[in-house]
């Protein structure tokens, strides 16, 4: 059993939106009289549930409201949500920039955020002081510093330009410079905002990779935050869902990210899916009118077994009639990973010629999907080249668990996004 | 297993207590404040071609120009002391109080930027801005004892040095203080409400006129010098005066006022910060 390195209980955070004027003034003298007398903040009964999108009524909302969670040595736990959602500010309070309203948060052992790289950073020092200003800040003796100094250098790989102003790199190379500090903290608990988003894949690459090795080698626990569902899945064992403040979803980040794309992505199940209010990707018109699937029978189904024929469809008015038309259907992961792309320049008939208004389907008859949720994607293109209209996960579908080859094991989400037989031998090498 | 509740290196809260300085971080942290103090002086200078010798530079200008207005035009006396080394100690002595003050009453503003984004104790900024200010004044007292040895090999200019010179450490500490403690109440106070931020600029200058800087203690008005009195910068800048030219007289009553002050307004100041720092970040 491991052991709890850091316990938030019941943690909230409630602030004051608009500007400081002399209301202000005027509330914080009134909270300071009723404190003063022993009683309870009376702003505190007026904070609103923090949506973003909405007008409130009251100056005071509750960017966090009772997060309760507890991390784990060696766990990293990856926290996700949408802009706006708590989650940069329950990391300053982890990272003791700022203070809960209420609620408590207990540390074993040393905690380091990276909330933005090279924090500190001063444009006219150059990269080798830079780091010892940077270490520094972040909680590093000089010695320290002084000791990993090599290999902090190499991991950056700016070696040549060590000794050069700062203000005088390129981004990728100021942040690979500032991670690399970062990375040989010695710290139990580790707090990471976003920050691998710059630099290129490489050192993206060693980034992860850095971070893989401080919690599954060195034992110490991360928190993530990103709006990389695929990063977040291959680094995280645990995960977070805050929405508007609240925690939504709290445990395995397998199906904390799946709930979280499937509500971000909203309601694509059941049914013709009306789309002509559907967010455009490409195009000129709104041609694709709704969209749906169906299963061998003709019948309107979300839901197939493995391996069971897929018929997509959807609904389109060109508005007048177009000369060479082709339809487009693209199979994506939830992860928006293209899975299949189906169209008639690939793989035949030729373009539609002179159409306006119908019906496009596209049957799949040996589908080799693997069970889970795919994300449809459907596409008008004339000439070739001229999108006329493109709606990138349209609706859904789900592919059920399916004991495809007869042996008693069925194919779930977690052996890939396709299946297939392959034929598995052992050849010897005994004699 | 979670581990008992004394087994927690750290709570983090709503409610802090009244004092609550951690002497122990800061003293973790003294290397930052040294790299600070260094990236100050480099920073300073860079791409300058003058570079260090715009310390000297400042105070000479001002000299100059004090001998010019306060001297010979309004006539003020520099209690028979050379006129050069007179204003020269009044004007490094001010610089190093006025510019603690003034820098360090910006800690949350200007620092938000980094403050939002980590943590480690506020109170290294200020401390940092107070030392690099020693430094500063360290090169430009160097310059005002090389003035200070050619008049003393000038006869006629009466200067007598003491051995109250020796003093000259509790003074820089007094001054330091003060400057730090000013600045960090003014600093808190402006998280939310920059007000007072309007007042420190000319503020700092005012106050000036009330401390003998440009002139001697001596020609004030009996009825006025109470009023002197109370402002602990007085006893500072006599006391300097007197250890190294012989002007006027030493006052130790003011010195040990002004140092009981600088204690007292120091604790109290931390106090306020201490409070401030952790919520700071919202309202700033």
């Amino acid at each position: 059993m491991s052991k709890v390195v850091l316990s938030v209980e019941d943690v909230s955070k409630m602030y004051r939106i608009g500007l400081v004027t002399g209301k202000t003034l005027k509330q914080d003298i009134n909270r300071w009289w009723h404190t003063a007398r022993g009683k309870e903040d009376p702003y505190l009964k007026i904070g609103e549930k923090n949506d973003r999108a909405k007008k409130g009524e009251s100056d005071f909302v509750w960017v966090l409201k009772n997060i309760d969670f507890k991390l784990e040595q060696g766990e990293t736990l990856g926290i996700i949500g949408r802009n706006g959602a708590g989650k940069s500010t329950l990391l300053k309070i982890l990272s003791r920039v700022t203070k809960p309203t209420s609620g408590n948060i207990k540390i074993k052992g040393r905690i380091a955020s990276l909330l933005e790289v090279g924090t500190g950073f001063h444009p006219e020092l150059s990269g080798r002081e830079n780091i010892f200003l940077n270490g520094a800040i972040l909680g590093m003796r000089k010695k320290e510093i002084q000791n990993k100094l090599d290999e902090i250098i190499d991991f950056s790989g700016v070696e040549r330009y060590i000794d050069t102003p700062v203000k005088r790199y390129s981004s990728g190379m100021y942040v690979r410079l500032a991670f690399a500090v970062a990375a040989y903290l010695e710290s139990e608990i580790l707090i990471i905002d976003e920050v691998l988003a710059v630099g290129d894949s490489e050192f993206q690459k060693k980034c992860l990779g850095k971070m893989n090795d401080a919690t599954s080698k060195e034992g110490r626990s991360v928190i993530f935050v990103s709006h990389n569902m695929a990063a977040i899945q291959n680094l995280c064992t645990r995960g977070l869902h805050l929405q508007f403040g609240q925690n939504i979803e709290y445990g395995n980040i397998q199906s904390v990210i799946q709930n979280y794309l499937r509500q971000e992505n909203g309601n694509f199940i059941g049914g013709k899916i009306d789309l002509s209010n559907s967010l455009r990707s490409n195009g000129k018109i709104i041609a694709i009118k709704q969209g749906w699937s169906e299963n061998k029978n003709g019948e309107i189904t979300n839901s197939f077994n493995m391996g069971e024929p897929i018929t997509l469809k959807f609904e389109y008015d060109l508005g007048e009639s177009l000369p060479y038309v082709l339809f487009g259907f693209g199979i994506e992961t939830e992860l928006g990973i293209r899975v299949a792309t189906f169209n008639n320049e690939l793989m035949g008939p030729k373009p539609f010629s002179r159409i306006r208004r119908g019906i496009a389907s596209c049957t799949i008859e040996n589908p080799q999907f693997a069970a889970g949720r795919f994300y449809i994607s459907l596409a008008i293109v004339n000439n070739g080249a001229d999108w006329v209209d493109f709606i990138e996960q349209a609706f859904a579908i789900d592919i059920e668990p399916v004991d495809v080859f007869k042996t008693g094991n069925v194919i779930n989400e977690t052996f890939g996004f396709i299946y297939s037989y392959g034929k598995i031998e052992n050849i010897s090498l005994d004699n | 297993m979670e581990p008992k509740a004394t087994e927690w290196d750290l709570e983090i809260q709503h409610k802090s207590k009244f004092f609550d300085v951690n002497f122990k971080e800061l003293w973790r942290y003294r290397d930052l404040m040294m790299l600070l103090v260094k990236r100050d002086y480099k920073a300073s200078f860079k791409q300058t071609i003058l570079g260090p010798v715009w310390f000297f530079i400042q105070p000479i200008l001002t000299t100059f120009f004090y001998i010019v207005v306060f001297n010979n035009i309004a006539r003020l006396g520099t209690d028979g002391k050379p006129a050069t080394t007179f204003y020269l100690s009044g004007i490094i002595l001010w610089n190093y109080f006025s510019t603690c003050l003034t820098t360090t009453s910006n800690t949350f503003v200007s620092n938000s930027n980094i403050f939002g984004k980590v943590y480690f104790p506020r109170l290294i900024m200020p401390i940092a801005v107070v030392v690099s200010n020693l430094a500063k004044f360290g090169i430009q007292f160097s310059f005002f004892l090389l003035i200070l040895m050619y008049f003393l090999f000038q006869p006629e200019s009466q200067i007598e040095i003491s051995w109250y010179i020796l003093l000259t450490p509790l003074f820089l500490l007094i001054i330091g203080l003060l400057g730090l403690s000013f600045g960090l109440i003014i600093s808190s106070l402006t998280t939310k409400y920059r007000d007072v931020n309007h007042l420190v600029g000319f503020g700092v200058q005012l106050l000036m006129y009330a401390t003998p800087v440009v002139y001697p203690l001596s020609i004030v008005d009996e009825k006025y010098r109470t009023f002197l009195y109370m402002n602990p910068m007085t006893g500072i800048v006599e006391g300097f005066r007197y250890a190294f030219l012989g002007s006027g007289e030493l006052h130790l009553d003011l010195i040990a006022y002004s140092f009981g002050f600088a204690i007292v307004l120091f604790l109290f100041s931390i106090a306020i910060f201490s409070k401030v720092e952790k919520g700071f970040m919202d309202t700033v």
